[in-house]
């Protein structure tokens, strides 16, 4: 028969849907701005690799010639993002529910075989619990990367007020290098992300939303025996 | 949610009750974010005043946000500085607005300070620069994102402020400042202004300033981007209210602050 297993709190799933609208829009905004000064490329030996971003990007999204626009959408969103990032922190924290999400001594070694089980290279299926131990790397990461963008981005913002934290991030110019790649992370970490939710399927996704997996599970055993008749 | 429900019920039916009341607040609720976000990108945008070019929304959320950014402003926290060996010998010319005109003559220039709508000083750049000399190399950063580490040297305003008596003036709450042509135009906040880093500078690595880099006489205020930083200084004022300022009404935040 089938039975309700709860899986994620109504606040995690809050939070995890606020955040999917806002990270875009601060990534869109960011764009915006990032367009004023689109200066980044992945050289290899003198050769450009990957330009940030060709021109054909910036047409598609009608990015140019937006910075103040995406400025004040930025300077905007930023409070959503931090409240809604630090709301979940919080929660996480005294739930306990860290203890299910944090890399335990296991997890790097684990992570490993979770890797290889999903590349279809290894048969055995690796411990899963809440979270495997290659979710529980990913969703600390990101988390920490979360944190990092809040760092580098005041630090980029009020870099003389707070200039301790523009320190702490290797100066205004290293700090803006590190908001843009931990935007590009996040970028990646959506792709894989939602490449494993489409496979892990409907059962997984419903429990982000509705917060309990369904499982089907066989109760034939207590119909025999002691505890049957006792009843 | 399980106290709730009726006894009676079975699993199957708990689960579509519950499937139903998330699904239900989950397009609900997604679907009047989506509408605030519409709402939101097509605002209509601000009465042109000392601010425009932004929607109204987000010129007061700027405003907002401002005045919570303010309250961690401090004269003590100091811009970074730098070994003079670090500064750029190319300096980066960004714009030229409100110094293209051509008629433009240095040797007849004067500050003109307005101290009331009775009095203005008219001050000389040899007596500017015979006050104090203060130099200052920082990373000077610019609105669109790159900033370079460059030198500077010449009076601190607070100096002078101090020098000229316009202690009064500096009690107000903001300065404006304008190119002679008083085609660019820049406000600060008073505070801003009186940070001890803030220069009026007529060198630039120990060179008198170049045209195109606002000779003879400019703004450095490192609490602040570029798009302050005023080149060839006509007119001082000061006012109560927020002196008009270029780029505010092109849709950038008035404040600016970094």
């Amino acid at each position: 028969m089938k039975v309700m297993k709860e899986k994620h709190a109504l606040l995690m799933r809050w939070t995890h849907w606020i955040n999917f609208p806002v990270l875009a829009l601060m990534i869109w905004s960011g764009l915006l701005i990032y367009w004023a000064n689109d200066v980044y490329t992945i050289t290899l030996g003198g050769h450009t690799l990957i330009r940030f971003f060709p021109d054909w990007f910036y047409q598609l999204l009608h990015v140019p010639q937006r910075l103040a626009e995406g400025m004040a959408f930025h300077f905007l969103f930023m409070w959503f993002f931090m409240l809604n990032g630090l709301l979940y922190v919080l929660y996480t924290v005294f739930s306990g529910a860290w203890r299910q999400l944090l890399p335990n001594r296991q997890s790097f070694k684990e992570a490993w075989l979770v890797l290889l089980h999903d590349l279809h290279i290894r048969k055995t299926v690796p411990p899963q619990n809440k979270y495997n131990a290659a979710q529980r790397i990913a969703y600390t990461a990101i988390i920490i990367m979360g944190i990092g963008s809040v760092a580098t981005g005041l630090a980029i913002y009020k870099p003389v007020q707070l200039y301790w934290l523009c320190w702490l991030c290797g100066g205004y110019h290293f700090a803006r290098i590190l908001h843009f790649a931990l935007t590009i992370g996040y970028v990646l970490f959506f792709v894989i992300h939602v490449v494993q939710v489409m496979l892990a399927g409907w059962n997984n996704f419903r429990s982000v939303i509705s917060g309990f997996e369904v499982e089907e599970r066989s109760f034939d055993h207590l119909k025999t025996g002691d505890h049957a008749t006792k009843k | 949610m399980q106290r709730r429900n009726k006894p009676g019920l079975t699993v199957q039916q708990k689960i579509n009750r519950r499937n139903f009341i998330s699904f239900t607040t989950f397009f609900v609720v997604g679907g009047a974010l989506f509408g605030s976000w519409k709402w939101l990108y097509n605002a209509p945008e601000e009465t042109p005043g000392i601010t425009a070019g932004a929607s109204k929304p987000l010129r007061r959320a700027l405003n907002k946000t401002e005045l919570f950014f303010r309250r961690i402003f401090s004269n003590n926290h100091p811009v970074k500085t730098y070994p003079k060996r670090m500064a750029a010998k190319q300096v980066r010319v960004n714009g030229d607005i409100g110094i293209d005109d051509t008629g433009f003559n240095p040797q007849s220039w004067q500050l003109a300070v307005i101290k009331s709508p009775k009095e203005t000083l008219q001050i000389s750049l040899d007596e500017i620069r015979s006050l104090p000399k203060s130099e200052l190399v920082f990373d000077f950063k610019c609105v669109e994102g790159w900033d370079q580490i460059q030198h500077w040297a010449g009076v601190k305003f607070s100096d002078f402020i101090a020098h000229y008596g316009l202690q009064k003036q500096a009690g107000m709450q903001y300065v404006g400042m304008a190119t002679p042509n008083e085609e660019y135009y820049i406000g600060l906040d008073m505070a801003s202004a009186l940070h001890p880093q803030t220069l009026l500078a007529y060198e630039m690595n120990e060179q008198p300033l170049l045209p195109e880099h606002g000779a003879p006489l400019r703004l450095i205020i490192p609490v602040k981007y570029g798009i302050k930083n005023l080149k060839r200084i006509g007119t001082i004022s000061f006012s109560n209210e927020r002196p008009p300022d270029y780029w505010a009404e092109q849709g950038y935040d008035y404040y600016s602050g970094l």
